[in-house]
């Protein structure tokens, strides 16, 4: 399988390594009351899907950047490569956004 | 129809037309006791036990393809029961214990064949290491003996002992693990389940579960809906797909595993033979072909084929391990799906649905496993009690923190 790294270009998977499920991202809040029962899903319950899964890979052999990588699991094919970075981020403005645009509906 | 050598004998007097097909081609019936969903090693095992040891003989196997065309015919054929942990050991010493007496039970030539598995070792750490397991299975009535440079270089002299990296300096055996004829297996269980009146339904996938009020009560298939009182999922491999059908997720991640063999070469092991520096296994068929393997590639995948460089750093294995492999030629390799789970162990358990049961997480152990994760998944189909030995398999284990994690590596399926 050949990665193309969004800084990097075309790289052998064998440069990476492989975490797996992307929702791995997205740790629970552990001052919530239900926090138990979301780390046991966290950390042990899988969707793997047949198909479609954006899953996490390591560059440890280049530049250590982590990726969010859209792969088929059916027929390895990549569709999708961006750095794990820039999803977060992206994640976090468009919260940062919808709770500001809340708050301005408050006051309105 | 019984096998024998005085069958065999008159069949060669007469032409050889007395002989007739192993097992029938039944149209699924609208209801049954219980419907199996696999008709792979594990799925026949179990129907062939619950018909056998606990009188029911109203069940269908249902298998997508054809059977044993899963993993039971993409393996390596190894069986062991060299395990460490409380909740494995008894668990794989009674699949040895089935192991050898299976031929006689079945009737059936599954070629089992018990020479020995040796598990290398190459530093004073790991001889210790080795030591441990060894009593641990001791303790559990397993046979183990440890080897030490000289008695494993007059059994084995080909190995690279003084590799400068990984100086062997012995091994931890166990004389009564070996391969089996693994085709041979399915076929064995299935015509031992279709003589005792098992439905065994093929090119029939099953695509949903028919729930009433939270209870399955049967399964949507290409061949139209089919009801039964109890539904047992057997499809290691493509468990996450199958329990989605009813909303479950699992504590498994799909993976693939190569295997190759060699062209057929004059007996050159003895047994089986594991690297312990690097992930590596070698054992000789009984038609003369080189059977290897390694690790797994390491991410999600449902394809039955793997990458070029997992087949790199097997062949490195061999090659460190004994050098004169290098002089075979490759005569096939495959890939099959497993279920990593997130322990390294298995699960034979109920699902918290009613009437639906769940066998899988089977790692790259399930072969080995065959006949006890058979006997105790059809214990727990037909008593709802989990087999004694089986206990400790549950889908809940994580939740309690009961783990069963024999390498130690925690929660990585690829790590396993």
């Amino acid at each position: 399988m050949i990665i193309n790294h969004p800084l990097l270009g075309p790289r052998d998977a064998a440069e990476f390594v492989y975490l797996g499920d992307a929702s791995l991202m997205n740790r629970p809040d552990w001052q919530s009351t239900d926090a138990g029962n979301q780390f046991y899903e966290y950390q042990y319950l899988r969707d793997n899907p047949a198909g479609e899964l954006r899953e996490l890979w390591y560059h440890e052999q280049g530049d250590r950047s982590w990726l969010v990588v859209t792969r088929n699991t059916l027929t390895h094919a990549i569709s999708k490569v961006e750095l794990a970075r820039d999803v977060k981020l992206q994640e976090i403005n468009s919260k940062t956004k919808t709770t500001a645009a809340a708050k301005k509906g408050k006051k309105a | 129809m019984r096998y024998s050598a005085l069958k065999v004998f008159k069949e060669a007097m007469t032409g050889h037309k007395g002989w007739e097909p192993v097992w029938r081609e039944p149209e699924p019936k609208a209801e049954y006791d219980v419907i199996v969903i696999g008709g792979g090693g594990h799925g026949l095992a179990t129907a062939y036990y619950l018909a056998k040891e606990f009188g029911i003989t109203n069940v269908a196997v249902l298998e997508k393809g054809w059977i044993g065309g899963g993993n039971v015919g993409r393996n390596t054929t190894i069986i062991r029961s060299n395990y460490l942990l409380p909740g494995n050991t008894p668990f794989y010493e009674l699949s040895m214990k089935l192991w050898e007496n299976l031929e006689q039970d079945f009737n059936y030539n599954a070629m089992v064949s018990q020479r020995g598995v040796m598990n290398l070792y190459h530093s004073d750490a790991q001889r210790d290491a080795y030591v441990r397991r060894g009593n641990a299975m001791i303790m559990a009535g397993v046979d183990a003996e440890l080897l030490n440079r000289e008695q494993l270089q007059k059994e084995c002299p080909f190995l690279d002992f003084d590799n400068a990296r990984f100086p062997i300096m012995g091994a931890l055996a166990q004389r009564r693990g070996g391969s089996v004829r693994h085709d041979a297996v399915a076929w064995g269980y299935a015509r031992g389940a279709d003589s005792r009146g098992v439905d065994i339904i093929q090119n029939c996938e099953v695509n949903g579960f028919v729930m009433d009020k939270g209870v399955c009560k049967g399964v949507t298939t290409n061949r139209g809906t089919i009801k039964a009182k109890k539904i047992a999922v057997c499809v290691a491999g493509s468990s996450g797909k199958v329990m989605s059908y009813a909303g479950m997720r699992l504590p498994i991640e799909s993976h693939v595993l190569q295997a190759f063999v060699s062209e057929g070469l004059k007996p050159v092991i003895p047994g089986v033979l594991t690297f312990g520096a690097g992930h590596f296994y070698v054992s000789q068929s009984d038609k003369g072909g080189l059977v290897f393997g390694g690790d797994i590639d390491g991410y999600n995948t449902y394809a039955q084929r793997g990458n070029l460089p997992v087949v790199e750093d097997v062949c490195e294995g061999g090659m460190a391990l004994m050098p004169m492999i290098g002089r075979a030629r490759l005569l096939r390799m495959w890939g099959g799906v497993m279920d990593m789970s997130m322990d390294g162990s298995p699960f034979i358990d109920k699902t918290g649905i009613d009437g639906l049961y769940f066998n899988g997480g089977w790692c790259y152990g399930g072969f080995k496993a065959t006949p006890a994760s058979g006997f105790c998944y059809a214990h727990l189909i037909a008593k709802d009690q989990p087999h004694e030995f089986a206990q400790e398999l549950r889908l809940d284990r994580f939740m309690r923190g009961h783990l069963i994690d024999e390498k130690g590596v925690g929660a990585q399926p690829n790590l396993h």
